[in-house]
């Protein structure tokens, strides 16, 4: 390895005083050659991100550096004012956002935005700067460049959006490029093309990239070499292969035990009477003239799982939505054992509800902040039917049996972790007796080694209880671990049905082969 | 429990606090009958016939102002209190309402609110006090037609935004009945909020109580009323000025004691944090 771009020695970043631990992050070393991917991995609460912004000099407020050093080209990072920041961030370090949308300021054309960079720094001449924002986005691989540089964010797709900050990023030539979990809030496809872009980048220019995120398959796909950090410390540091193939601490072992698969496994089936529990014929839903979900028939057989799969916008959740008749279909029916619930109303309706239930996606929108876990959960029990003091039993034994103990009865949400709230979301919805659960997107807003203790939890309880789970997610792989049978979406129709080990080792439809394609980490875990 | 110990709530409630118990205990601790006349204008400090002394001094009539003042809480304190209790259920109602199920219930109820709330508030008030004559009873009627339309502007943006989220979603697909879903799972999530504007909104109540008793508007006389005295004593408040210092003093420190306690419960719950 040539000499460093980016040296960090036994840097420490404190914590404000009554924190869970003294240190963000503890004694961490690492350097950063040339023309290298560095990916830094972690859960959530490992201080990756605290790592970056101590790199972009722009720590949240409260946390201190208490020691150790960072070295960009033998200018040292840690002492400098907020005014030499300004010229150092865009020009010599820049950054790759987590949420492109959000980056972006909405009511400026993308391309007025890359000629902001430029004008920021005092750079080249307007005629110049219209022409290199041109040059940027067409090396982004962006079609039309000129069409694309006229146009407002919310006109552009997340993946053009990510460009765009990708060509922001890029146009001042900086030594280190710092990409924050960039991908996270993208498709898999625009994820499989924006990472290719990267790698093709740093080939071109030569920068130093430091590619922060959760996800192995990702890691698999795009690192020289990697870092693992737990906890605020770095556990593990070495070439992408090794770390991958014969990884040496316990906590990267997990990490990569934890990657979902396209592995199918065979599984007992629960003692249930055989039948259809959800048959669904020509269910559809238009919004004025845009059709969210054409005409789709569907059967799922009591006690097994269908997963449906999807990128955003596919129509996966007007499905669930219909199903639950949270919105009302526009055509077609959806028969939860021979009931139709858009053909009910008023009471007859709410009590035909306990039926179906779902677990829903965003752990900390789900419960209600004001009201303690137990009496949530309860107040499900009571709805199906029981009384008072057995709906407290109901509640207790419920939060035992997804593992939380019964004593977290009187808390509140606030008092528990992402994966603790999707816990008690499990335990409400399974407290109403449902014959169907539908999850979605129930395990992506959570850490991999939480998802695969959840996914393992929704299995255990499918075979003790015989429920049918409808399993709605973005993700390939993580559908192959837990359904039976899969639905792939696109553009609100159902593409491809069939079961899932067909569908993954012989996928029919184009689109179906294009998404494991396009799956990170394919064949490297 | 400890952020609620900071001096702007200690200081709003014990001026609020200290009104209430006057109120309450009014016939023990008034010195003189209210309606009682002894010596027209005597000066604070003044000895009375018969014993006692006119701390405050006594009015045009001969009535002792401290003892009106303190027989003059109990209107003020039962009528702003109860006059922004039924402005609230009356708001709160309707936002919710609007706020939730959208469409065109939001839509006649926002329009209805935004007509009350363009004209000017007093003016408001004297139409429906001379619409429905002086009497305690209007003065709460008039109040809360007043009123209600900014609580439901704030509880219908609150429940607009609430019934967004997933947990309103799954109390639906649970089968929540809608009364149970607006007044237990949100209601109780704009408490916060609330509980400031109730406070601020006393206050506004109160001042604007003693507007009616100015104008006139308010409890007939003889009664004693903050904003009748000011009244009576307007006339000569440049010789006596005794006469409607003291009222004005009563009204504001009632109203003081209440905007430092909304004050001082908004801070504590930015201090509490947004997550929780």
């Amino acid at each position: 390895m040539s000499a460093p771009i980016l040296e960090v020695s036994g840097l420490t970043i404190a914590l404000p005083p009554g924190a869970d631990r003294p240190n963000a992050i503890t004694d961490i070393n690492l350097a950063l050659g040339p023309a290298e991917i560095l990916c830094i991995v972690g859960e959530s609460g490992s201080g990756k991100s605290v790592l970056s912004s101590a790199l972009m000099g722009a720590l949240p407020r409260g946390l201190t550096i208490a020691s150790g050093g960072i070295a960009l080209n033998g200018t040292d990072l840690t002492r400098q004012t907020e005014r030499a920041w300004r010229d150092i961030r865009g020009r010599r370090i820049a950054m790759i956002p987590q949420e492109p949308m959000a980056a972006l300021n909405p009511s400026t054309r993308v391309g007025r935005q890359i000629e902001e960079v430029f004008e920021i720094h005092g750079r080249l001449t307007p005629q110049e700067r219209r022409a290199e924002a041109l040059r940027l986005i067409e090396e982004m691989h962006l079609p039309d460049p000129a069409r694309i540089a006229a146009a407002y964010p919310h006109q552009l797709s997340g993946g053009q959006c990510q460009r765009i900050c990708i060509a922001m990023a890029l146009s001042l030539n900086p030594d280190l490029l710092i990409a924050d979990e960039p991908t996270t809030a993208l498709d898999v496809t625009s994820q499989a093309q924006v990472l290719k872009l990267i790698c093709e980048l740093r080939d071109l220019h030569g920068q130093g990239v430091l590619f922060i995120t959760h996800d192995l398959g990702v890691v698999a796909d795009i690192a020289d070499r990697i870092a693992v950090m737990e906890k605020g410390r770095l556990v593990e540091i070495g070439a992408a292969r090794q770390i991958l193939q014969a990884p040496a601490h316990p906590y990267t072992q997990k990490l990569i035990a934890a990657v979902p698969s396209f592995a199918t496994k065979s599984r007992p089936r629960p003692a249930v009477e055989a039948g259809a529990c959800l048959q669904v014929q020509g269910l559809a839903k238009t919004y004025g003239r845009t059709q969210a979900l054409k005409p789709c028939d569907l059967v799922v057989e009591r006690g097994t799982t269908l997963a449906v799969v999807g990128e955003s916008g596919s129509g996966k959740s007007t499905l669930a939505r219909l199903l639950i008749r949270l919105v009302e279909p526009t055509s077609g029916a959806a028969m939860i054992n021979g009931q139709d619930l858009a053909k009910l109303s008023g009471a007859p309706l709410r009590k035909a509800r306990r039926t179906i239930q779902m677990i829903f996606q965003d752990p900390f929108g789900s419960l209600n902040p004001r009201r303690s876990v137990g009496d949530v959960i309860a107040r499900a029990a009571a709805l199906a039917g029981a009384d008072r003091a057995s709906a407290r039993q109901i509640a207790k034994d419920l939060l035992e049996r997804v593992g939380l103990s019964a004593a977290a009865y009187a808390r509140r949400p606030s008092a528990f972790s992402g994966g603790q709230r999707q816990r008690v979301g499990i335990a409400r919805a399974l407290a109403m007796r449902p014959d169907i659960l539908i999850a979605d997107e129930s395990v992506s807003a959570l850490d991999v080694s939480v998802q695969a203790q959840v996914l393992d939890l929704l299995r255990e309880l499918q075979l003790e209880l015989g429920v049918t789970i409808i399993f709605i997610t973005h993700d390939l792989r993580v559908a192959a671990g837990i359904s039976d049978q899969v639905a792939v979406m696109k553009r609100g129709e159902i593409v491809e049905l069939c079961d899932t080990a067909t569908l993954v080792n012989a996928p029919a439809h184009p689109y179906t082969q294009a998404l494991i394609a396009a799956a990170p980490g394919r064949g490297v875990i | 429990m400890k952020r609620y110990l900071r001096p702007t709530i200690l200081i709003g409630a014990g001026l609020v606090g200290l009104w209430v118990l006057v109120a309450l205990f009014a016939p023990w601790l008034a010195p003189f009958d209210p309606l009682k006349s002894l010596s027209p204008l005597a000066l604070p400090g003044t000895p009375a016939p018969g014993g006692g002394v006119f701390w405050l001094g006594a009015d045009l009539l001969g009535r002792d102002i401290l003892s009106r003042m303190i027989y003059g809480a109990r209107p003020v304190v039962a009528l702003s209190t109860l006059a922004t209790l039924t402005a609230y259920a009356v708001g709160v109602t309707a936002g919710l309402l609007a706020g939730y199920f959208s469409g065109w219930i939001d839509t006649a109820l926002s329009f209805l609110a935004n007509v009350i709330l363009s004209f000017p508030v007093l003016v408001l008030y004297i139409v429906v006090i001379v619409a429905l004559g002086p009497s305690p009873i209007n003065v709460v009627i008039a109040v809360t037609f007043a009123s209600a339309p900014a609580v439901f502007r704030i509880v219908r943006t609150i429940a607009a935004d609430l019934k967004q989220r997933d947990f309103i979603a799954a109390a639906v697909t649970q089968g929540e009945s809608t009364w149970r879903i607006l007044f237990i799972e949100i209601l109780p999530n704009a408490t916060g909020p609330l509980t400031v504007d109730f406070c601020l909104r006393l206050g506004y109540t109160t001042i604007i109580i003693g507007a009616l008793g100015f104008l006139g508007l308010g409890l007939p006389p003889p009664a004693p009323d903050w904003g009748g005295m000011v009244n009576e004593g307007r006339a000569l408040a440049f010789a006596f000025p005794h006469l409607v210092i003291f009222p004005c003093l009563a009204i504001s420190s009632l109203v003081l004691g209440l905007s430092l306690l909304a004050d001082g419960l908004n801070e504590a719950r930015d201090g509490q944090g947004r997550g929780s």
